[in-house]
C-alpha cells in the first residue's frame, strides 16, 4: 500500500542522505522525496511517498525515528491529509486548433500556460498524483516533449500540527 | 577568561572529562596534532596498536567487559576504512563506542587530497550517528554528544570525523555540563499499562520459555533479570549474546539456543505457550525458520530499541523501556501477586524439558585419541574455575566456547555475535586485560581466525599483556568446512589451511611463550602450566580432531524442532 511519511529533519550536511541511505541498505522503495526547509532554517521538512506492506511501513518509521536527525514524523495515511504535486510540462503546440485544445485542456484541469513558443506551451499545474496522471494521459504521448514533477508534498487537515 | 587553546587539546580534554582511562590508536598525518597534544598528558593511557582493526577491537573488548565506551583514534584514509570491519562489529553488536577519526584539512575536503575518503558516507550505515566538525568552537560539544549518543538508549559506535585544520586552531576550552539533542530521547519506561498486560499473560502461561539476550548484558540487568525468573520458577535460555546474565551453572537455565543451541531449548521455543523476549532481537540464527518460530506462543518482548519490536516476528504484548527498568517494575508486581513457583501448572512443562535434557546433546567422544575440542573448553573451564573473560574469534570454537564454558557472570563472554568478525578474540582480550590486568583473561580461537589479527601480538608485548591464548588448531576452517561437509557433499573448497606456520615458534619470534598439545592426556596439565605463568602471554596450540562438527545444528530454512544431533545422539532418538 501506498504511504506518504512527513518528516522534519534537522537542516545539517549529510542529513539527507542518512534517509536516501536507510531506504537503500534496507531495501525499501522510495516512490517520491520532496525536501525544503521550513519556516525554522534549522529544520527541513521531507514528504516521503512509498510502497509495502503494514509490517515494512512499520518497520520503515521505525527505523527513520531511529535516524539522529530525525526530529519528528507522521505517517499522513493515519489521518485526513492534503497531498499535492506540482508539475510542468512541455508540451509540442502548433497549429491554430491543436494550441486551442491544449489551452482548454489545461483550463478544465485548473493548470495554466506559463511559457509559449511558435511551437510549444509549457503548462503548470498543482494537484493530487491522480489528477496530474490524468492530464499527462490527455495529452498524446507524441506531443510531449518533457515532464518534471516535484513529487508529493502533504500536510495534515484540520489543527493537528506537525512542529519540531 | 580562560586561554585558547589548540582543537587538538581541546579533543584530549574533553576525553579525559569523559573519563576516558585508554585510548586505543595508531598514528598518521592527520592526528599529528592530537598525538602531539597526548604527547604532553598524562592523564589518558594511549595504546599504540599493530592494526587499526586491532584498535576497534580492543577498544570494543574494553566496553564489553566494564561496560564503558571504547574510545578509538586512528588517522584519515586507510587509517579510517581499517576501522571500518571493527565499527560495524561494535554497530551489529549494540556496543558504545566512540571513534575518532583524522581527516585532511576542510580546505581539502572533496579535493581527492592523500589519504582524504568519505569517512561519514564509508561508516554511516555502520555508526549509530557520526558527525563531521567543521569549526573547532563545535569540538567539546561534539565530544560530549557523541558519548552521549553512544552510550545512551540503544548503545553504539559513534564517529567524530576531525579535520587536521580544525585540531590545530583555537579556541577556549569549556566541556559542556549537559546535552540536549530534540531528536534523540530514548524511551527507557516501559509503558506500565503494557507491563501490566505482560505480567498477566506471564502468570497465566503454562508452557512459558525466558528467552534473553544481549540487552540484558549491555543494560547491566542480570541481577533482574535472575530475580524475575526465580519469582516465577521459569526455563531460561541465552542467546549467544546473552550468555552469562542468568548463571550457566543454574537449574533454571537449559543452554544456548538457535542454530547450535541445546535440544531443551529449541524443543522448549518450538513447544512454549508464552515466550518471554528480553532485549533479543530475534535474529535469524536464532529463530532459524520464521515460518516455524515459536508456532503456538503469545510473545511478550522488552526492548528499548523499538526498531527491534515486531521487526522478524509479529509480538502480542510489545514494551518499549530499558531491559532494567521494566524487568524491575515486572518483578514489583509479581512480589506483590505473591506468586509461588512449586504451586503453578509448569509441572509438566518441566517434566517435559527433563526429559528432553536427558538426551544430553552435547556429550561428545570422551575416548578419543584425538583431542576433542570440546574437551578442551571443559578442562579450560575448571582449570579457570569458570571465572574467566573470554573472549572468542569466529567459527566452530566460539560454538564450542559458548556450549561448554558455562558462564554464571555477565560481561565474561566477550564474542562477535552479529557481524561475525574473524579475527575479534586476541584484539578484545587485551581490552579486557587492559581493563583488568589482575584477572584471567582468555582468548579461545581457531587457527584460521587467530591470523587475521596476530599482528597484535607486538601490542600485547609493549603493554605486558599476559592474555592465554587457547587456538583449537584443526587446520580447517571448521566452521566452513563443516557447511561443505554437509551441504556440499564435501567439496572442501578452500576451507583448508594449507602452509599455517608454526605456532610455538610464532609466539616465541613476537616474544611470547608457545606450546603444543597433541595428546588428550595433556591438555589439562597444559592449561594449568599456562595460567601459572601470570606475566607472560601464552599461545596454546591444542591440535584437535580435524573432522568435529558442531552440534546441534539447526540448518537454513529449518526449524528449532528439526535439529541435526551430534551421530551418537541422535541414534538414540528420532527427532520429533
Amino acid at each position: 500500500m501506498r504511504h506518504t511519511i512527513a518528516i522534519l529533519l534537522e537542516n545539517a550536511a549529510g542529513s539527507l542522505s542518512r534517509v536516501a541511505g536507510l531506504f537503500s541498505a534496507r531495501a525499501y522503495n522510495i516512490e517520491s522525496l520532496s525536501v525544503a526547509p521550513t519556516e525554522d532554517p534549522t529544520v527541513s521538512r521531507l514528504t516521503l511517498v512509498t510502497r509495502g506492506s503494514p509490517e515494512m511501513v512499520e518497520q520503515i518509521v521505525k527505523q527513520l525515528n531511529k535516524l539522529l536527525d530525525v526530529i519528528r514524523l507522521i505517517d499522513l495515511n493515519e489521518g485526513l491529509a492534503i497531498e499535492r504535486e506540482l508539475l510542468l510540462i512541455k508540451i509540442r503546440a502548433t497549429g491554430a486548433e491543436q494550441r486551442a485544445e491544449i489551452a482548454r485542456l489545461a483550463d478544465i484541469y485548473g493548470g495554466r500556460i506559463v511559457d509559449v513558443t511558435e511551437s510549444s506551451y509549457i503548462v503548470e499545474m498543482t494537484g493530487t498524483g491522480d489528477k496530474l496522471d490524468a492530464f499527462i494521459d490527455t495529452v498524446s504521448a507524441r506531443r510531449i516533449l518533457e515532464v518534471v514533477r516535484s513529487g508529493a508534498v502533504g500536510i495534515l487537515r484540520g489543527t493537528k500540527a506537525l512542529r519540531a | 577568561m580562560s586561554e585558547a587553546i589548540r582543537g587538538a587539546d581541546i579533543l584530549v580534554r574533553a576525553l579525559s572529562d569523559e573519563g576516558v582511562e585508554f585510548l586505543f590508536g595508531y598514528p598518521g598525518g592527520a592526528v599529528l596534532h592530537i598525538y602531539d597534544a597526548l604527547y604532553q598528558q598524562d592523564k589518558i593511557k594511549h595504546i599504540l596498536v599493530r592494526h587499526e582493526q586491532g584498535a576497534t577491537h580492543a577498544a570494543d573488548g574494553y566496553a564489553r567487559a566494564t561496560g564503558k565506551p571504547g574510545v578509538v583514534l586512528v588517522t584519515s584514509g586507510p587509517g579510517a576504512t581499517n576501522a571500518v570491519t571493527g565499527i560495524a562489529t561494535a554497530y551489529m553488536d549494540s556496543i558504545p563506542m566512540v571513534v575518532i577519526t583524522g581527516q585532511v584539512p576542510t580546505h581539502l575536503i572533496g579535493n581527492d587530497a592523500f589519504q582524504e575518503v568519505d569517512s561519514i558516507g564509508i561508516t554511516r550505515p555502520c555508526v549509530k550517528h557520526n558527525f563531521l566538525v567543521e569549526r573547532v568552537e563545535d569540538l567539546a560539544m561534539t565530544v560530549k554528544k557523541a558519548f552521549y549518543i553512544a552510550t545512551s538508549g540503544r548503545p553504539g559506535p559513534v564517529v567524530i570525523d576531525l579535520p587536521k585544520d580544525v585540531t590545530a586552531n583555537l579556541a577556549v576550552y569549556e566541556y559542556p555540563a549537559t546535552v540536549d539533542i530534540r531528536s534523540y530521547k530514548p524511551n527507557t519506561k516501559g509503558h506500565p499499562g503494557q507491563i501490566k498486560k505482560a505480567a498477566q499473560l506471564i502468570l497465566n502461561a503454562e508452557r512459558p520459555m525466558i528467552y534473553s539476550g544481549g540487552g540484558v548484558v549491555i543494560d547491566n540487568a542480570a541481577a533482574e533479570l535472575t530475580q524475575f525468573a526465580r519469582l516465577l520458577g521459569y526455563p531460561v535460555t541465552n542467546t549467544l549474546m546473552g550468555l552469562g546474565a542468568y548463571p550457566g551453572s543454574d537449574p533454571q537455565f537449559i543452554g544456548m539456543l538457535g542454530m547450535h543451541g541445546t535440544y531443551e531449548s529449541n524443543m522448549a521455543m518450538h513447544h512454549c505457550d508464552v515466550l518471554i523476549a528480553i532485549g533479543a532481537r530475534f535474529d535469524d540464527r536464532v529463530t532459524g525458520d520464521l515460518a516455524k518460530f515459536c508456532p503456538t506462543a503469545k510473545i511478550v518482548h522488552i526492548d528499548i530499541d523499538p526498531a527491534s519490536i515486531s521487526k522478524n516476528v509479529r509480538v502480542d504484548v510489545p514494551i518499549v523501556g530499558s531491559v532494567s527498568n521494566v524487568l524491575n517494575e515486572l518483578n514489583r508486581q509479581l512480589e506483590e501477586v505473591g506468586v509461588k513457583p512449586v504451586d503453578r501448572a509448569t509441572n509438566g512443562w518441566w517434566q517435559q524439558i527433563r526429559d528432553w535434557q536427558k538426551l544430553d546433546c552435547l556429550r561428545y567422544d570422551k575416548t578419543s585419541k584425538l583431542i576433542k575440542p570440546q574437551a578442551v573448553i571443559e578442562a579450560l573451564h575448571r582449570v579457570t574455575n569458570g571465572d574467566a573473560y573470554v573472549t572468542s574469534d569466529v567459527g566452530q570454537h566460539q560454538m564450542w566456547a559458548a556450549q561448554y564454558y558455562k558462564f554464571d557472570q555477565p560481561r565474561r563472554w566477550i564474542n562477535s555475535g552479529g557481524l561475525g568478525t574473524m579475527g575479534f578474540g586476541l584484539p578484545a582480550a587485551m581490552g579486557v586485560q587492559l581493563a583488568f590486568p589482575d584477572q584471567q583473561v582468555v582468548c579461545v580461537t581457531g587457527e584460521a581466525s587467530f591470523v587475521m589479527c596476530v599482528q597484535e601480538l607486538s601490542t600485547c608485548l609493549q603493554y605486558d599483556l599476559p592474555i592465554k591464548v587457547v587456538s583449537l588448531n584443526n587446520r580447517y576452517m571448521g566452521m566452513v568446512r563443516q557447511w561443505q561437509e554437509f551441504f556440499y557433499e564435501r567439496r572442501y573448497s578452500h576451507s583448508y589451511m594449507d602452509a599455517l606456520p608454526d605456532f610455538v615458534k610464532l609466539a616465541e619470534a613476537f616474544g611470547h611463550v608457545g606450546m603444543r598439545i597433541e595428546n588428550p592426556a595433556d591438555v589439562e596439565g597444559a592449561l594449568k602450566e599456562a595460567f601459572a605463568q601470570k606475566t607472560r602471554l601464552v599461545l596454546m596450540d591444542f591440535i584437535t580432531d580435524q573432522t568435529e562438527n558442531v552440534y546441534p545444528m539447526i540448518a537454513a530454512g529449518k526449524g528449532h524442532h528439526e535439529m541435526h544431533l551430534a551421530p551418537s545422539a541422535s541414534s538414540e532418538r528420532e527427532l520429533a
